[in-house]
């Protein structure tokens, strides 16, 4: 159910509270762009940010320096594999 | 993509991380991984084949299908016998065994059992079928409780009528310290599970790392940081100081997440739950708070249960207690297997049996 893999934040819509419009982002992550709802995340991420997602939500956001050392750790594993 | 790091590094650091365990380990060592992304992330990358054979690494009960009572899932089966209602659920729990049936069972039969991937999709879902009762099957830990409860308020705010959740949401800390205070419970160390603590933050194991004087380490879910986690926890034990240990600062923080942790606080109350093989828990269950009862799908519907019976044979609750390995159970890789799955743990991703089952047969130890 966790997928540990950060995405990148490509653009940043809606508003928090205001759930007609709600506060999203599409996400990109492997080439698949998506939508995640911004409404529990720790930081409001900026555009370039990466974002952990569960279940549609964001929860965590982070740097890109961060986000490196895991996509780094997953592109090991993947030639690893 | 960030550019990519020359990959003999990683090795290298992966050699040096199982080196340095090699050296420190003090003792024969049983370390519980608390979660059920880190036993699958284990098995599949064959991390027990690194380390020493005196570190037993065993499952605990943190997968959110496998420790959902039978009387909970009755009560979801019930519900989809419903001709109005429509069930939303993640995809997990519609094959698990009920006392009669599943809900994958109860859809061939007729009920409408939709899976979708996130709460706000069956709340999306009961907007677009407003003559049907779209009702969400909340099964998850802290880092779930938290999205379902930002899909409640916008369900109030949007005025929807026909959305409601059954919530059967749990918090970690107290099925820990339920395990401990079992006096034949033996562990040496708890690897902790990420992202849950990125919601509840490192400071919620202080008190159970104070109580039982067990060393707890945060880690993240690649191998090189359960190999760190998992230095973390034998050098604290080598050095016979437990303590509270982030290793995955990069998603966690001391505090969590004041955000999720508040809305959650907002939607729910904690009251105590039963767990699969863990039985009744003080405060560890999340039910919908009263001013948004008309959300919560136990005040509306009158769910009729049968008198619950666990899969005959099936040890799941021993599994979960980790007082029995997947082996031990004789319907395992016999009656019980992915395809034919008798209990929860082998119908979940996540499960125990289902990670043996698949990655690690010949490697258990
Ligand atoms: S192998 Fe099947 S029957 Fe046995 S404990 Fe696991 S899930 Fe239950």
């Amino acid at each position: 159910m966790c997928l540990a893999v950060p995405m990148e934040v490509l653009e940043i819509k809606g508003k928090l509270g205001n759930f007609l419009d709600p506060y999203r982002a599409v996400v990109e992550a492997g080439g698949t762009k998506t939508e995640v709802r911004l409404d529990i995340v720790d930081r409001p991420p900026n555009k370039g940010d990466y974002v952990i997602v569960h279940a549609g939500f964001a929860i965590h956001t982070l740097t890109k320096e961060e986000a490196q050392k895991s996509l780094e750790l997953l592109d090991d594993m993947a030639q690893n594999a | 993509m960030p550019e990519m790091k020359d990959q003999s590094t990683e090795k290298i650091e992966i050699q040096r991380l199982v080196k340095d365990i090699k050296k420190l380990l003090p003792k024969p060592l049983k370390i519980m991984e608390v979660c059920g992304t880190h036993t699958m992330s284990i098995f599949r990358h064959g991390i027990r084949s690194l380390l020493p054979s005196e570190i037993q690494l065993v499952s605990g009960p943190g997968c959110p299908v496998c420790v959902t009572d039978q009387g909970d899932l009755d009560k979801m089966i019930g519900l989809a016998q419903n001709k109005d209602v429509v069930i939303t659920t993640f995809g997990d729990l519609i094959r698990v065994p009920g006392s009669e049936g599943s809900l994958a069972l109860a859809r061939a039969e007729g009920a409408q059992v939709e899976i979708v991937y996130s709460p706000v999709d069956a709340l999306g879902l009961a907007q677009k079928l407003p003559d049907k009762q779209v009702v969400f099957l909340g099964v998850g830990f802290e880092t779930t409780a938290p999205t379902v409860a930002a899909t409640i308020l916008q369900a109030q705010a949007l005025n929807l009528h026909n959305f409601s959740v059954f919530s059967c949401h749990k918090v970690m800390p107290p099925a820990l310290e339920a395990l401990f205070d079992h006096e034949d419970f033996a562990i040496d160390g708890l690897l902790c599970p990420g992202h849950v603590s990125s919601i509840i933050g490192a400071v919620a194991y202080e008190p159970l790392c104070k109580k039982f004087g067990i060393p707890c380490v945060i880690a993240g879910f690649e191998p090189i940081d359960i190999l760190q986690g998992i230095f973390h926890l034998v050098l604290q034990i080598s050095q016979s100081a437990p303590r509270v240990f982030n290793a995955y600062p990069r998603a966690v923080n001391r505090l969590g997440n004041p955000n999720a942790l508040a809305l959650m606080d907002k939607v729910f109350f904690k009251k105590n739950t039963e767990w699969r093989g863990l039985g009744t828990i003080k405060d560890s269950g999340l039910a919908i708070k009263k001013e948004f009862s008309r959300f919560d799908a136990e005040k509306r519907y009158d769910i009729e249960t049968v008198c619950h019976q666990e899969p005959k044979g099936c040890i799941c609750g021993e599994i979960i207690r980790a007082r029995a390995l997947p082996t031990d159970c004789p319907l395992f890789a016999k009656r019980c297997s992915p395809t034919t799955p008798v209990g929860p743990c082998m119908v979940s991703s996540e499960g125990t049996c289902s990670a043996y089952y698949r990655y690690g047969r010949d490697e258990s130890k």
